[in-house]
């Protein structure tokens, strides 16, 4: 068997998942976006930008997305940091298989049942409540962009734990005598050495967290109470409700590229933080 | 310089003391690492601490750096208790094992790594000055915005060296730091640390597993065994005067015919060995009578010869020979005494030619040339 034919065979199953799964479906989405709404709902085949410029309908989406999957993702990063870095170099190997397990067991749950958990919490009868017994009263929680910023940071938080912990983990520890014996004091060779180095894992979690928030759906829909949605929620809404499939494509278009361009610009911005070093990949 | 008493600072003759381990020992929770070490470092010394793996040299080497502090005694710098000082403020440098170089600066950045730290802040011109030049000194010039892992090995030490020297260091500790390279690059930076040792007065703590390293370089070496130093001295006096089997076997090679110490013995004592046989041997510290020794004598200590030789030559088979250049060795066999090694220089195989494999020859070797050691 020839060498083409081979990688041929390597590559045929995924290409065709990808292809049925992604390519299709992104172009049949582009067409639509293109297109009109039937009477019925649907969609006509046509060639108007009208959905395009229909778009700041959805602006609120947007607007919430574009600011609470950054603000949640920075405050993952900077809830799991200590954490992570508490589980790679602080804590003994004796207790640290213990402690990782502890950080993925709520992910043994569905994260349905965790959110339902989060609406009481933040609900009427839940912190609010305690709250008020010290005096602080109507204080109002739950449906707001606060609990939707809660249930996500909850949620994506082992996300970012674990790629922060094995950059952790790996780094040498000599790094940081050497740091120290040629005179840095602590917090000086955490800016100077850990923090550098960890970097590809800090890449890494904010890249899969941030992308798994833009197309966030689930936990906006509970926590946020139709008040906070974003895009994703509004794309349930367009295509599920409304029946207007072409605006929904044309919202789910600009995602899409929104996404991309966010993504490349991240990108760029490691590659120079990285500055053609090999150890730090961007994923 | 033998071993430096505690109390001579004022004796001009003696350098000044820099360094000090007063009784020092370390425990890791049940594992004595250092047991009772006393030591003084002389100003501008080249010392090293020779011994097998986990017999606490490096255990003294990261006290004296500050990453370790002492169970018990006292490690004295510059005359002042240092036991509670941390490693970042203590005024010595040291080369790691891996070199510990940072990854993610090229080797300037490197370099200048313990500049940056000071305070008052050093003028950044100053510290590329002070780059330039120690790259200069480890013979890396131009190297500064080279990656590290775009070096090799044998450059990364010599970056790994310039990252110490360059912050003046009151003394530079050296941790194995030629263990990783091959032997060739390891023969030549021997040399290059003893001139840059030389050229810069900075006093010198190498730790090391190898014997011809320790003895290359130093001044004096300090033997250790089980977390206590052994023995103490230049490295001739070590090969010369071991005090007991073991700095004999680990300083150098030797030969020895383990047996007990027989009475009344003087300036020349014998030695009983399990075969009955007894062989003269010059005593060495504090044995007794009945004590389990070991005759020690060194290969280039024996002499070979086909001629019958005088009453105390043994009889001896060649069982190999090996061709070193300059010198020949032996591996010769007796009959009770087991095999042993001859080491004999060009010069008499020229006059009695070289001996062949399989046959019969007198060895003999003077008696007082044979140390009569400890086994303990």
């Amino acid at each position: 068997m020839s060498r083409r034919i081979r990688n041929f065979l390597l590559l045929a199953p995924a290409g065709a998942w990808f292809l049925v799964m992604l390519v299709l479906p992104l172009a049949v989405v582009i067409i639509f976006s293109f297109g009109e709404r039937g009477p019925a709902g649907g969609y006509v085949p046509a060639f108007t930008l009208a959905q395009y410029a229909n778009l700041p309908a959805r602006w609120a989406a947007f607007r919430n997305t574009m600011m609470l999957a950054p603000t949640g993702t920075v405050a993952a990063l900077v809830i799991a940091y200590p954490l992570a870095y508490f589980l790679a170099v602080r804590v003994s190997a004796r207790w640290k298989m213990t402690l990782l397990v502890l950080v993925i067991v709520p992910f043994w749950t569905s994260i349905l049942i965790r959110s339902y958990a989060w609406i009481f919490l933040l609900g009427g009868r839940g912190i609010p409540a305690l709250l008020d017994l010290i005096g602080i009263s109507d204080l109002r929680l739950i449906n707001t962009p606060f609990a939707v910023l809660v249930g996500i940071v909850y949620g994506y938080l082992p996300l970012m734990v674990f790629p922060i912990y094995v950059s952790l983990d790996r780094l040498d520890k000599r790094l940081l005598e050497a740091a120290a014996d040629l005179g840095a004091r602590p917090w000086a060779a955490f800016v100077q050495i850990t923090l550098p180095m960890s970097i590809p894992g800090i890449a890494t979690g904010c890249m899969l967290v941030f992308i798994l928030l833009m197309g966030e759906y689930l936990i906006p829909a509970l926590l946020g109470g139709g008040k906070v949605f974003f895009v994703g929620n509004a794309l349930v809404d367009l295509f599920l409700q409304s029946r207007n499939w072409a605006f929904g494509s044309a919202v789910a278009a600009t995602l899409v590229i929104v996404m991309l361009v966010t993504v490349s610009i991240y990108m760029r911005l490691m590659a120079r933080l990285g500055n053609g070093r090999d150890d730090v990949s961007l994923m | 310089m033998t071993n430096t008493p505690l109390d001579d600072k004022q004796d001009q003759t003696q350098p000044r003391v820099i360094a000090e381990l007063r009784g020092v020992t370390k425990r890791f929770g049940t594992v004595l690492a250092a047991d009772n070490l006393n030591l003084s470092i002389g100003e501008g010394e080249f010392l090293s601490f020779l011994g097998p793996s986990g017999c606490g040299k490096t255990t003294a080497l990261r006290m004296l750096a500050g990453f370790e502090a002492p169970t018990e005694g006292d490690v004295l710098l510059d005359g002042a208790v240092v036991n509670e000082i941390e490693a970042h403020r203590r005024p010595v440098n040291m080369v790691f094992q891996h070199y510990a170089l940072f990854p993610h600066m090229t080797v300037a950045e490197n370099i200048g790594f313990g500049l940056r730290q000071m305070r008052p802040r050093m003028a950044k011109g100053e510290i590329s000055d002070k780059v330039r030049r120690a790259l200069d000194l480890v013979r890396l010039p131009g190297f500064e915005d080279r990656r590290i892992w775009e070096m090799s090995g044998g450059q990364q030490q010599r970056v790994a060296l310039a990252r110490a020297v360059v912050n003046e260091p009151k003394m530079l500790l050296l941790d194995e730091p030629l263990a990783a390279l091959d032997r060739k690059l390891r023969k030549e930076m021997q040399i290059e640390l003893q001139n840059i040792q030389r050229s810069l007065g900075i006093t010198f703590i190498l730790v090391t597993h190898d014997q011809e390293e320790a003895l290359s370089m130093s001044d004096r070496i300090c033997i250790m065994r089980d977390g206590r130093i052994v023995q103490i001295g230049t490295p001739q006096e070590l090969y010369d005067q071991p005090i007991s089997r073991y700095v004999a076997d680990f300083v150098g090679t030797s030969n020895f015919f383990d047996g007990t110490l027989e009475a009344g013995s003087g300036a020349i004592a014998g030695v009983k060995l399990a075969n009955g046989i007894t062989l003269g041997g010059r005593p060495v510290g504090a044995i007794a009578a009945g004590d389990p020794v070991s005759l020690s004598v060194r290969p280039e200590q024996i002499g070979l010869t086909r001629k019958q030789g005088g009453a105390g030559a043994l009889p001896v088979t060649v069982r190999n020979r090996i061709f070193l250049g300059e010198h020949t060795e032996y591996l010769v066999r007796h009959e009770t005494l087991g095999e042993f090694f001859v080491l004999a220089p060009r010069q008499s195989e020229l006059s009695e030619g070289p001996f062949n494999s399989g046959e019969g020859l007198f060895a003999s070797w003077d008696a007082t040339a044979a140390l009569v050691l400890t086994r303990k």
